[in-house]
């Protein structure tokens, strides 16, 4: 059954050429030498190719992380009562269209008194879980491993090793504005300069309607 | 009629001999498939390599099936998903089975790397197999967590938060990297197109590549004999020895020991459906929806165990150790086959060698039992769903029992359990007044410390003195309270120790 097939006619010689005559060592060394060449050819090709497939796969980590941040409204300060804790989200700045909701960010705003605001990111500083504010203990609680925070957002009990991330902000025409962009993470902070704020040391009074941010962060 | 099945016979077998004749094919696929196996190896204790090859083409098969309707995009991933469970036919059975073939997939893969380490055939010639099937182990954990970032729903979305923020913390270029991570300054539509890269075409690449190696290797190496006590593996004479042992007791692995095989893939297979049924697909759960923070993210069953060891670790030690422990952990794997290539297989010889898998393997138990009931979080929700219980409050004075309202109302038992029922991140508080005088008491909860908040700055002075004075009734099955024995020191009088037994506690 596996008998190959019968060859219908004497088919000429194959490569006649290469048949005349046998390749002497001169066009052997000849041929290596070309595929030496056809080697490096292609491995300068693959060199230039290498420039936008790593530009394009890497393209994300050749920006300053604070490139990706701007001001961004969370609406006017008459949303926030004095003394209280409340949830407000932003579009971030940046956005692919596909992102749908995963484009809108929550935050906590914490109004102090006056134009004195803390705003603090929902991620908890230990993995980046959502925390939740509790008014009755004043305490932010994180569900995942238990950090707990204090209502400055120091930190209170649990794995972190620090407190909340906290945002810049500035009161802009009796809008409450932060400068926002990125999801905040231990090497990528909402803020560049103190972590914390101490409330005590921050001059009530100073700050004004159009004051671009309080004094805790020195430009 | 005759006439007609012989020649179609016959048009078959030529039809076949005119591919054959040009794939040639046949004749090594006979040899593979009838290699010599030692017939102590056609054992049921030899299925499970098989088992996983079968569930990855099962994975492969759902999800390209899946992937016919799947939106890899951030803003229609969710809602796709709960299409696929609800409009498409028998769509929730296929996620379902995708979802439990997942988790059978990594079970089988880890017993299968046991029973390797256990018979030792790790060893010489083998070793290269062992540290491919390493990698196969990695490429299938990371089929399993990308496979969960495309169930974008909170646990995915808060998984990827949580996965960043460990890449956040590698020393100098930790920022970047998370920016790579995610394609951008937050989770969104291009970590999603990231992970579908990864989980659709780059690791089922390199699970078949290394897979299709794995499993030559051991067509070229042979199957590992059984163990015998003192039978030693020497690389001068163990390939001699084990091809002389073959051509004497060797079996064809096919028919011989393939039947036992394929029994049990198909009793996995079938095991993978049942739970499909009886289960169902795993989610989707909550909406991807950053804003929507009323969520208790949990990862999926094979990184439980990660997740309570994240809690567990103290803060100082946490970067290091998931640093350090991958590298230790995975090299040690790596450097098995090489360090310990030679000598006794059997495991009544190799004492330290069982002993380590036991602990590993309690240690990922315990964990992974601890990751489903996560004692170490806040129970979120207990302060306003779990309800003092009534015994604590018959025969309390109004003090007493003001005292009980404000421990439910400052989220007190979001930590601490009374009646079995709150968090299990404090001890419980059934018993507290026997442990603790009221004088500890109110520096405890005032000043907090021992991973207790403070909450001086949350309760005024009524409240505090209502609330110890509720704990001191709190004595377990009416045992005496905490005595301050420098108090008789000190105060001329003895302390008075009331006994109360008409505030005693539960019974």
């Amino acid at each position: 059954m596996t008998s190959p097939e019968p060859q219908k006619q004497v088919s000429p010689p194959l490569q006649p050429q290469m048949a005349a005559s046998a390749p002497d060592s001169d066009t052997r060394s000849r041929r290596a030498f070309l595929f030496k060449i056809s080697l490096l050819l292609n491995g300068l090709v693959g060199a230039v190719l290498a420039v936008p497939i790593f530009g394009y796969l890497f393209g994300p980590t050749f920006k300053k992380g604070s490139s990706y941040k701007s001001w961004v409204s969370l609406g006017p300060i008459t949303d926030f009562p004095e003394g209280e804790t409340r949830l407000a989200s932003y579009h971030n700045p940046l956005t692919a269209p596909s992102d749908g909701a995963t484009g809108t960010e929550a935050c906590w705003v914490r109004r102090i008194q006056g134009n004195q605001f803390q705003v603090f990111a929902v991620n908890c500083a230990h993995l980046n879980c959502p925390v939740r504010w509790f008014p009755q203990s004043r305490l932010f609680m994180c569900p995942c491993h238990g950090g707990v925070y204090y209502q400055d957002g120091s930190r209170a009990s649990g794995p972190p090793t620090r407190g909340l991330f906290e945002y810049q902000y500035s009161v802009n025409s009796n809008n409450l504005m932060i400068f926002a962009g990125q999801m905040p993470t231990l090497s990528n902070r909402a803020c560049n300069q103190n972590p914390l704020v101490q409330i005590e040391n921050s001059a009530p009074g100073t700050a004004s309607d159009t004051s671009a941010r309080v004094d805790q962060w020195p430009a | 009629m005759a006439g007609l099945i012989s020649r179609s016979t016959a048009t078959m077998r030529k039809t076949y001999a005119w591919f054959d004749h040009r794939l040639g094919l046949d004749k090594p696929l006979r040899e593979a498939a009838a290699h010599p196996t030692p017939s102590s190896s056609a054992s049921w204790w030899y299925v499970f390599g098989s088992a996983a090859t079968v569930l990855f083409i099962l994975q492969v098969v759902t999800g390209i099936l899946l992937g016919l309707v799947y939106s890899p995009s951030a803003g229609d991933a969710w809602s796709s998903l709960e299409f696929i469970n609800h409009n498409i036919t028998l769509g929730w059975f296929l996620r379902a089975m995708h979802g439990w073939g997942s988790d059978f997939m990594v079970i089988v893969v880890l017993v299968h790397m046991m029973q390797v380490f256990v018979f030792g055939a790790y060893k010489f010639p083998r070793e290269l197999t062992w540290i491919l099937g390493v990698f196969l182990l990695l490429f299938t954990l990371g089929m399993a967590f990308t496979g969960q970032v495309l169930r974008f729903d909170q646990d995915a979305y808060w998984g990827l938060g949580i996965g960043a923020s460990i890449v956040g913390r590698v020393p100098w270029i930790g920022g970047r990297l998370v920016h790579w991570m995610l394609g951008g300054p937050i989770i969104g539509g291009r970590t999603l197109s990231r992970f579908f890269d990864l989980h659709v075409f780059i690791i089922p690449g390199l699970l078949f590549l290394f897979a299709a190696l794995h499993i030559w290797m051991v067509l070229r190496l042979g199957v590992n004999e059984w163990p015998m006590p003192g039978r030693l593996v020497s690389k001068l004479s163990y390939e001699r020895e084990y091809h002389e042992a073959n051509a004497k007791n060797g079996v064809p692995f096919v028919p011989d020991a393939a039947w036992k095989d394929a029994v049990f893939a198909a009793a996995i297979l079938l095991s993978v459906m049942a739970c499909a049924l009886l289960f169902g697909p795993f989610g989707p759960g909550g909406q991807p929806d950053p804003t929507i923070i009323q969520t208790v993210p949990k990862p999926d069953a094979p990184f439980l165990w990660i997740y309570a060891v994240l809690a567990y670790l103290p803060a100082d030690l946490e970067t290091p150790a998931i640093f350090i422990a991958p590298i230790v952990i995975i090299g040690g794997l790596l450097l098995l086959p090489l360090i310990a290539s030679e000598g006794e297989k059997h495991w009544s010889r190799r004492p330290i060698a069982v002993l380590t898998l036991a602990l590993s393997a309690v240690t990922l138990a315990i964990f992974t039992q601890l990751g489903t009931y996560t004692p170490w979080s806040p129970k979120m929700d207990a302060w306003s769903a779990a309800p003092t219980p009534a015994v604590y409050l018959h025969d309390r004075s109004p003090l007493e029992r003001q005292g009980a309202l404000v421990l439910q109302y400052k989220q007190c038992r979001n930590c601490h359990s009374l009646g079995g029922v709150g968090g299990l991140r404090g001890p419980a508080l059934d018993s507290i007044a026997t442990r603790m005088t009221e004088d500890q008491m109110i520096r405890q909860v005032l000043q907090g410390g021992g991973n207790m908040p403070a909450y001086g700055n949350a309760l005024s002075p009524a409240e505090t003195t209502a609330l110890v004075s509720f704990l001191l009734t709190l004595r377990g099955n009416n045992l005496p309270r905490a005595v301050d024995v420098s108090h008789g020191l000190t105060h001329t009088a003895p302390p008075a120790v009331p006994d109360q037994p008409a505030t005693q506690g539960a019974r």
